[in-house]
């Protein structure tokens, strides 16, 4: 059984770059650990802290009036490389979904299989939100998996969101694809035995 | 009436799950050292063993050093991610080419050389360069560990079908442009997240007259756009290339094999969710100048002016080229370099070496740059020796170094210093790809030999 999610409300962190890729949230030579646990702690390391590992002022994760469990990112965030690791240091370091309004298919796969929602809003609401939490950094969202609704708590704004309907019911109960295939291994086995290619 | 993609896609579902993703049986997997140890920890979690072990192939590649291997890797964390690799396959039962064996290298260069990626395969690795067996006709795309762990548990995954695209390359390219300047080309055009959700089938005289290591540049680099994996329907030149090697098929199994494989491409009225035609007569020499694959320009021009870059975009642009120490409307052509890297899965097989020393023969490496050859492996290696190609290199001053995914993801030593510009012939150009700060301009073989003899960035067809 894994992690479940269901609704949450919370203030958040805003990066407003497009294409943020996988190596910028994770560094490659952060990807040697043989565990999952730690990555957390060095999400967005090279925007984070300088070469000597002190922290980089200007960055939003070092403002301390910015806080909150969900991260609002420009378009295409997670490009890059399929590295997990990149979802693992994002739940790692406290984040419960991240708000976009186009997210790369493998991280976004990644996301849900971490718990972690990808939120896909439109263009027009996601400038709104940055707006938002420009003008108030405490400002919160409403997110409503159930509802598939993100709402602007400041403005009132809410949006509906798409999901996987199968991927939704894995959230909402904790479900995990590798149980489900296990309990399909006759099933597997059957179409095994029904193939006729000659490779 | 079908495309390509969804036959293979088709006819390796075995269940698809209402409103929800297929469960997508899988021929091959590919596994490295960086993205799989957590999977085998998940097996071993649950009490469960590796379900189809034959169908998992093992090598070390992100970490390994490309000098003295024979030695033990010197960093204690590279070296227990290499050796958790080889304890996991031992522990399974599964194919390791660990360091040392003779078919070790990057794992997307020795399935194609060893014969284990065939047409009509649906291939998968947690490594988005994946994408790269496609040139055989095969849907191969890369996952997460998470789904590494799927493939271990039931030699399947679930998978939200994509939707598909045909990109047609007209008419046949110029002299000197390579397939590494198609695939530029190509992601400039569609940026960096323009495919992201669609399967993309590579049609077009200009993909068909490709020779099939060039055919696995163009697929290699298709999640560069976002892709989820990119194919060209399988041909001649892909039976040519398969024949003999060791996992193919033989004697009467290779004849139905062919026979099978003929018959993999799309219907002539397949219809696709996005069609794209380009024409090979465009396509120059490229470049990038930014930090995504997608900002790119031919090897001539000029990076845009910020005016030309949408306002959502503008922040990221200027962020882009501060890193790089580039101006908007600056030209490249002329600028100095510091390194050159030719390998990594991109382009780090024998028609890339055959290239690179073709251009330098009987030049010298400028004094200052610092050139780093890396095969993508050791039978890129020895084909290298045995053609001659080591004698060439060394007379023009550069020498080989030992396989794998090297200065591309600077996992082991070779990592650009910050600041420095690398030339570099692998497929990512992101902030510190290369090493923190390092400063990397993606470009096909030719563009990095010409950079490597003038020490600046140079249109190989002014030499």
């Amino acid at each position: 059984m894994k992690e479940k999610f269901s609704t949450l409300t919370s203030s958040c962190i805003p990066l407003p770059m497009e294409n943020i890729d996988t190596d910028q949230i994770i560094p490659a030579r952060f990807l040697k650990a043989t565990s999952r646990k730690g990555f957390g702690d060095n999400l967005f390391r090279d925007w984070r802290f300088d070469k000597d590992g002190n922290p980089i002022k200007s960055f939003v994760l070092n403002d301390p009036t910015y806080s909150g469990s969900v991260l609002v990112a420009g378009k295409n965030f997670g490009s890059g490389s399929s590295r997990e690791h990149a979802a693992w240091a994002v739940a790692g370091y406290g984040f419960r979904a991240v708000v976009s309004s186009f997210f790369a298919d493998i991280f976004k796969n990644n996301a849900l299989n971490n718990c972690v929602l990808p939120v896909v809003v439109s263009e027009g609401f996601l400038a709104s939100l940055f707006s938002t939490i420009n003008a108030r950094h405490n400002a919160t969202v409403t997110i409503d998996l159930q509802a598939q609704t993100i709402t602007n708590n400041a403005t009132g704004a809410s949006e509906h969101f798409d999901i996987n309907p199968y991927k939704k019911g894995c959230l909402l109960n904790g479900f995990d694809d590798i149980d489900f295939l296990l309990s399909k291994k006759a099933d597997i086995e059957v179409w095994e035995s029904s193939q006729n290619n000659p490779i | 009436m079908n495309t390509l993609f969804d036959k293979i896609w088709d006819s390796h579902a075995v269940h698809t799950v209402a409103d929800g993703p297929t469960q997508l049986y899988i021929d091959r997997h590919y596994c490295h050292e960086v993205t799989s140890p957590q999977a085998f920890a998940g097996l071993r979690e649950r009490g469960i063993k590796v379900f189809r072990p034959g169908k998992t192939f093992c090598s070390p590649d992100h970490n390994v050093p490309t000098q003295h291997q024979d030695q033990p890797i010197a960093d204690p964390v590279s070296r227990n991610q290499v050796e958790t690799l080889t304890r996991n396959a031992s522990e399974f039962g599964l194919t390791l080419f660990g360091l040392g064996h003779p078919k070790n290298g990057i794992i997307h260069v020795i399935g194609p050389e060893n014969g284990l990626t065939l047409p009509g395969y649906t291939i998968v690795c947690g490594d988005s360069h994946t994408s790269t067996h496609g040139a055989f006709g095969a849907v191969a795309f890369g996952i997460g560990t998470s789904e590494v762990e799927m493939v271990l548990a039931s030699q399947c995954i679930l998978q939200p079908k994509p939707k598909t695209m045909r990109i047609t390359v007209d008419g046949k390219l110029r002299p000197m442009v390579t397939a590494k300047d198609i695939a530029l080309y190509i992601i400039a055009k569609m940026t960096t997240g323009g495919a992201t959700g669609y399967f993309v089938e590579y049609a077009g005289e200009a993909i068909r007259s490709l020779s099939m290591e060039e055919r696995m540049t163009v697929c290699n680099l298709s999640i560069e756009m976002g892709a989820r994996g990119g194919l060209i329907a399988p041909d001649e030149v892909t039976f040519d290339y398969v024949k003999g090697r060791e996992y193919a098929p033989k004697g009467d199994d290779w004849n139905k094999a062919v026979a099978y494989w003929k018959i993999l491409r799309s219907d002539d009225n397949a219809t696709f969710d996005k069609e794209i035609t380009f024409h090979a007569a465009d396509i120059e020499p490229r470049i990038t100048f930014g930090t995504n694959p997608g900002m790119g320009m031919g090897i001539n021009d000029a990076i845009p002016s910020l005016d030309a870059i949408d306002d959502s975009g503008k922040i990221s642009f200027t962020k882009s080229l501060s890193y790089m120490g580039f101006e908007p409307g600056e030209k490249l052509a002329g600028h100095a370099i510091d390194y050159v890297f030719l390998g990594s899965c991109t382009n780090g097989r024998i028609e890339d070496f055959r290239a690179f020393a073709n251009f330098v023969k009987g030049k010298k490496k400028a004094p200052g740059v610092v050139a780093w050859l890396v095969p993508g492996s050791w039978k890129v290696d020895a084909q290298i020796r045995e053609e001659g190609l080591d004698a060439i290199l060394t007379e023009a001053g550069f020498e080989i170094r030992q396989p794998g995914c090297s200065a591309c993801l600077a996992m082991n030593d070779d990592k650009v210093p910050a600041g420095k510009y690398a030339v570099s012939t692998s497929n990512r150009n992101f902030e510190g790809r290369q090493g923190p700060g390092a400063r990397t301009i993606l470009a096909g073989p030719l563009v990095a030999a010409a950079a490597a003899v003038t020490g600046k960035i140079t249109d190989p067809r002014t030499l």
